[in-house]
């Protein structure tokens, strides 16, 4: 029955025998890492945008077609994709992506997560039960990650595996030493306090040595109120603070106001390829990132 | 037929259910492959001026189901996991106020077909138009439009098998077929072999740049209703009366969704916007006035309803929408031996005007406003205020479009 039904519907829809992988990439920073690993051998279609908030993405047409296409699924993991990704993968009838499929992929399995909740309560906000998602802000989170996708790249396309071997590394090599600069870059904000908006940054203040003195937002997910503003304020004036961070697609205007009424610097941080004009790359992301963070710190 | 089992009893067993998960948290592995559970709590302040009823020319039709006062909104509890790697199962119970329990959905899909299709089978909401699949936790007003509420008595569930395939190509094209017993009205439920009714719908959707999306769909839906009985229909001689239809019931629909963000950041602010038409033959025989004369002759009918809504966020959390709906009854041809009987042309055009605030501290909380000017019913208008709260606990599943 199956088999009749494909052979009908081929008739109408012949698909063009390409030999690259489609693979379909949650947020910019995966669909960077999945071109450099892969080069040509992949077409990536990259779900979200810089600007968007990826935990609130709709599960819309387009998204669901692209997955029915897709050989692999790269994304965060850890329920950062929870509002929309499980709708896209079921809809799209893609039996190789489902979550514990062949062509699944979830960076969170290779990372060591930070602030996982002892707590499970929505009393706390939007709190994800396996940590903090926001790991793509510390680049030594890329080299497990890049091996591991590495593996799944080359088994889901073996006749290449060299290619992508000889790929993944290159990409360890120059990664690594593209640390090695960014942190001599940073050495100077080591133990800097800093406010966050959204509480999207502990694997960059862990990776950096930031320190981080309030959050705007009371609970994680939750509009900063006003009452919540003039409290932040309160804490600054005992524990002062550098500048305030928030990530390129967050609201500007709590940093703002409080970045006016403390004096601090107000930094926007690309967060993830596409966020500014030279984070076009995953190097361009890191070296806009102390970039900016330098030069909040004057 | 509704299997209704006492409200006491359904408490028990959720207690129960909540009580033995507790007690196995404590070093149970069986605990780890607990579906998801979910538990929607919602309630209503109705401020009506007149007893909701059928709209002018829908006598035959269901009614917009509004109260008066303060109202338990029904209490939602959803259940669904993997089955295995073949299949997914998923329940939604509607804990009824008055007591009672209905089994709203109750299906398994297949989640290993692969090549784009889904097939679905037990108790569903049709595919059909957009609406009819989103829950009412989901819905941007209170109510349904008028033409859910009058030619699908809100929405259409049916117990049956549902198929769907998804088209290879980088515009989104889905295209639906389902087969089912016919138990939602239009369909009336028969003891019969094979379908009772059978329903086919297509998408197609795609992006406009990062900003825009939309979705446009046509939906054909066919039963039949045998001796489908409505009370209170008025006839020539402005008496009500109890009608019996007997016949074919063909819908026609079509749908259309717009959506717009700043920089496709949907949290801060975006516009919807969304139409549907349907359209309904009905053919058959009518017998008039079951309790007194008694005559069948044949009866004949093209009924229309539309609405057009929009619904805007302003700023975080902050909503505002309007919906404007419309109904044409039809002119009915009517045998000649009912043509003394029946009112073959109502004259008249209901149509609803609604105006809705809401506010969500969280996606899992949302607070509602909602003013309507009802003019459904010829020559009684209704300005309806309602209030509402919707709430989910536990296990919150994605959305669809």
């Amino acid at each position: 029955m199956r088999k009749f039904l494909l052979i009908f519907l081929s008739l109408f829809f012949i698909t063009p025998a390409d030999a690259t992988l489609n693979v379909f990439a949650c947020e910019p920073e995966w669909a960077a890492l999945t071109q450099e690993l892969a080069g040509d051998k992949a077409s990536v279609y990259t779900a979200t945008g810089a600007l968007q908030d990826p935990h609130r993405i709709e599960a819309r047409p387009s998204l669901i077609a692209k997955a029915r296409r897709a050989n692999l699924v790269v994304c965060s993991g850890a329920e950062l994709e929870v509002a929309w990704l499980p709708v896209v993968l079921r809809e799209s009838g893609n039996a190789a992506t489902r979550p514990g499929g062949s062509g699944y992929f979830e960076a969170a399995d290779f990372v060591k997560m930070l602030e996982v909740p002892t707590r499970l309560d929505r009393g706390e906000g939007d709190v994800h039960a396996q940590g903090n998602p926001h790991f793509q802000t510390d680049p030594r989170n890329f080299l497990p990650i890049a091996d591991a996708l590495s593996k799944q790249l080359i088994k889901l396309d073996a006749t290449n595996a060299s290619e992508y071997q000889h790929r993944l590394t290159a990409f360890n090599t120059k990664w690594r030493s593209a640390i090695a600069k960014w942190e001599a870059q940073a050495a100077p904000l080591k133990g800097v306090a800093i406010v966050v908006q959204h509480q999207g940054f502990p694997y960059l203040n862990a990776w950096l040595g930031l320190k981080e003195v309030a959050i705007l937002e009371a609970k994680p997910g939750m509009e900063p109120s006003a009452a919540h503003l003039s409290q932040v304020l309160n804490t600054l004036q005992k524990q002062p603070a550098k500048m305030v961070l928030r990530a390129a697609y967050q609201d500007e205007r709590p940093s703002k106001w409080i970045a006016e009424h403390a004096h601090l610097n107000a930094v926007t941080l690309p967060y993830t390829v596409g966020g500014s004009d030279t984070a076009k790359d995953l190097y361009g992301l890191f070296d806009d990132t102390i970039a900016k963070l330098l030069a909040g710190n004057q | 037929m509704r299997k209704q089992i006492s409200t006491s009893a359904a408490i028990a067993a959720l207690l129960f259910q909540s009580a033995t998960a507790t007690a196995s948290n404590v070093g149970n592995i069986d605990n780890s492959f607990n579906p998801a559970f979910s538990l929607i709590l919602s309630g209503l302040y109705g401020q009506l001026q007149q007893t909701p009823s059928t709209a002018t020319g829908f006598g035959m039709n269901p009614a917009p189901d509004h109260t008066q006062g303060f109202n338990l909104g029904e209490s939602e509890m959803g259940i669904s996991a993997n089955i295995d790697p073949q299949f997914r199962g998923a329940a939604t119970l509607a804990l009824d106020p008055a007591g009672g329990l209905s089994v709203e959905n109750a299906f398994v899909q297949t989640t290993a077909l692969g090549d784009g299709m889904n097939l679905k089978f037990g108790r569903f909401f049709s595919g059909l138009g957009y609406l009819n699949e989103v829950h009412a936790h989901a819905w941007d007003f209170v109510d349904q439009p008028l033409v859910y509420a009058t030619f699908w008595g809100n929405q259409l569930g049916e117990d049956g098998v549902q198929f769907k395939w998804l088209a290879p190509t980088d515009t989104f094209i889905e295209i639906g077929g389902e087969m089912g017993k016919g138990r939602g009205f239009p369909g009336t439920e028969r003891v019969k072999n094979g379908s009772g009714a059978g329903g086919l719908f297509a998408h197609i959707g795609d992006d406009i740049g990062i900003e825009h999306n939309w979705r446009m769909g046509a939906s054909l839906h066919q039963t039949r209703r045998v001796d489908a009985s409505s009370t209170d229909v008025l006839d020539l001689a402005g008496n009500a009366v109890t009608n019996v239809f007997t016949g074919d019931s063909q819908t026609a629909g079509l749908d259309f969704v717009w959506k717009y963000a700043p920089n496709g950041n949907v949290r801060d602010s975006y516009v919807k916007f969304q139409s549907e038409f349907f359209q309904r033959k009905e053919s058959g025989s009518l017998t008039y006035d079951t309790a007194g004369v008694n005559v069948t002759d044949t009866f004949a009918v093209t009924q229309r309803g539309l609405y057009v809504q929009s619904v805007y966020q302003f700023i975080p959390h902050w909503r505002v929408g309007a919906r404007y709906d419309r109904l044409d009854a039809g002119v009915a041809q009517v045998g000649v031996l009912n043509a003394g009987n029946v009112i073959h042309d109502y004259a008249y055009t209901p149509t609803r005007t609604t105006l809705m605030l809401d506010y969500s501290p969280s996606e899992f909380s949302r607070l509602r406003m909602q003013v309507a000017r009802d003019d459904s019913i010829a020559t009684i208008r209704d300005d309806q205020f309602l209030l509402q709260y919707v709430m989910s606990l536990g296990a919150h599943g994605a959305h669809s479009y």
